[in-house]
């Protein structure tokens, strides 16, 4: 045990002041004769803190262009200090960054930001999702009218749904890209439909009851299941829409048959 | 360097670990997704292309597509960024598992990691962080290294660090470090000279006195980079590796040294942030290539005039 200590050692003292600025450079850690420890040792902290938040600023280019370059990175200052990642792949950082927005003192008077940020770490997620064919509409029309309420799907890796009582989809379509943004008046609730139909990833805002549907059938229920659902949230759910939508979307990549 | 030396091709030496064929004397650039459809307009003849491993593990997705495009049409470099070589702790069976796979999955030419670490703890941060050279550490990274190299069943090669600062520890040169490391576990090595340049600098030492003590023949494949410039605490010149311009003068003379004693070795810009236009980044594998190719004009002129 004592020979892993030792081992462990420079690991151990290294490490926690890449995190927090208040720490100074372990003992082991010296530079050429003469010279000081603190700027050489500041070069890891920079690198780590900067490399950090540029992970965040290329998983949420829309939240930093609403909040502006200067108020997202110290927002993710914190964020990665606080919470450094647990995985050594980027594309998987960031999940606990929504919930740090919503609980950002300096980001209260933006309460859509958090639900736009789920919808970005969704649009990742679709992007590096397994690649399986989407369900074509023929697969549908193939199973006899009377087993199409018994009838399951297998939801496809990219299908992601985000909920918003804010109109999340908007704003982030607004601030995804370089184009212009114009006033938005809208203050009703948005779900966003996150998939990846051939290789590009789409979000799309899905019609009333529509997440209450999907997320019913990707969660394993039946068709007939998911229908009543729907209906019993949004009586004025529209049916034939939105299955036309999700075979489009590409939300499923099979039929589930039997049980 | 001797008459003899210098007279040596490289066929008739034996091949460092991790040298396959196909890569010989290629020139090769660092692969963004942004250079894609410039590179398949204007291609790098005779050249490859380097990934970081890490960025093609997810598992699916336009990254895949773009890399199996590459694939393709030139051949690979798998470098993989995070596997923490240099960390005391056992490395991430997982992501070993992963590294392992992508490997089968693409089945690069060169393949290489570094000696630093990047995760401790149960925290990743994304930077390679320097070590101590002892013998446990030696020993420590010796049995990483053949943990990957089990897994992925062929050498790698392991590149030495740029680093900022060293440790009151050490009991060893980290020439002599890595001199250890490829006789004990057979591994090859990834020079990058940026990264000598830029160590020398901040430590004060000759790049040319490093190159010395470098295992030379072990080399499978050569790095070059860009640095910024930085002030240290005594207000002198603090180099950092930042791989995001052109690579400097100093550089190129220690590139042409290397190549004039050891003959050409695949070699690789490596450029990641303030991505220039892809015929730049060309224009700087394609100057590498001319020196590798003046280097065995003015062997042959040699072999010439004593024949």
């Amino acid at each position: 045990m004592r020979v892993e200590n030792h081992l462990c050692g420079y690991a151990t003292t290294f490490a926690p002041g890449l995190t927090d600025p208040a720490i100074v450079a372990p003992e082991d850690v010296v530079a050429a004769a003469g010279k000081g420890v603190v700027k050489r040792y500041n070069v890891y902290r920079n690198n780590v803190t900067v490399s950090l938040i540029d992970a965040l600023a290329a998983i949420y280019p829309a939240i930093q262009r609403i909040t502006g370059i200067e108020f997202f990175r110290a927002m993710a200052r914190f964020h990665a200090r606080a919470t450094p990642p647990a995985s050594a792949l980027l594309f998987e950082y960031g999940r606990d960054f929504p919930a740090f927005i919503e609980s950002y003192e300096y980001a209260r008077d933006l309460p859509w930001l958090a639900d736009t940020a789920r919808i970005e770490r969704a649009w990742l997620d679709a992007y590096h999702a397994a690649d399986l064919p989407v369900l074509a509409a023929e697969a549908l029309g193939s199973i006899e009218p009377t087993s199409l309420a018994g009838v399951r799907f297998k939801p496809h890796p990219a299908a992601r749904i985000v909920r918003s009582p804010y109109p999340a989809v908007a704003i982030f379509a607004m601030n995804r890209s370089d184009g212009p943004v114009s006033p938005l008046c809208s203050s009703e609730a948005e779900d966003a439909l996150v998939t990846r139909p051939e290789q590009e990833v789409t979000v799309s805002r899905l019609p009333a009851g529509g997440a209450t549907f999907l997320i019913g059938l990707i969660e394993g229920a039946t068709l007939g299941e998911a229908v009543a659902a729907a209906f019993q949230e949004t009586p004025s759910f529209d049916l034939q829409a939105n299955l036309a939508g999700m075979i489009s979307a590409g939300v499923f990549t099979a039929v589930q048959h039997g049980d | 360097m001797n008459d003899s030396t210098r007279l040596t091709t490289v066929g008739e030496r034996g091949r460092p670990p991790g040298w396959t064929p196909g890569a010989q004397e290629g020139t090769g650039t660092s692969f963004k997704h942004e250079h894609l459809s410039a590179i398949l307009a204007d291609a790098l003849e005779g050249g490859f292309f380097e990934v970081h491993a890490e960025n093609y593990m997810g598992a699916g997705g336009p990254p895949h597509r773009a890399l199996a495009a590459i694939r393709e049409n030139y051949p690979l470099s798998i470098h993989g960024v995070c596997m923490s070589i240099g960390g005391p702790e056992a490395l991430d069976a997982t992501h070993l598992a992963r590294f392992r796979d992508l490997v089968a999955r693409y089945e690069p030419t060169l393949v290489s990691e570094h000696l630093a670490w990047s995760s401790h703890g149960g925290k990743f941060f994304n930077d390679l962080l320097p070590l101590p050279y002892t013998k446990e550490t030696l020993g420590n990274v010796c049995e990483h290294i053949n943990q990957v190299q089990e897994a992925i069943k062929r050498p790698i090669l392991l590149e030495n660090p740029s680093t900022y600062v060293a440790f009151a520890s050490s009991t060893m040169s980290e020439t002599d470090f890595i001199t250890a490391v490829a006789q004990r576990t057979g591994c090859g090595l990834l020079l990058d000279v940026n990264n000598v340049f830029v160590s020398a600098t901040n430590h004060g030492f000759s790049a040319a006195t490093y190159l010395a003590g470098f295992p030379l023949e072990q080399v499978g494949e050569i790095h070059l980079a860009g640095h910024s410039e930085q002030r240290d605490d005594e207000n002198e010149p603090l180099l950092i590796d930042s791989h995001d311009r052109a690579i400097s003068d100093p550089v190129w003379n220690l590139y042409r040294d290397v190549v004039s004693r050891i003959g050409p070795r695949p070699t690789l810009i490596e450029w990641d942030s303030n991505l220039p236009d892809w015929l730049v980044l060309r224009e700087q594998a394609l100057t590498a290539r001319r020196i590798m190719a003046e280097r065995e004009m003015s062997l042959a002129e040699e072999v010439s005039r004593e024949g």
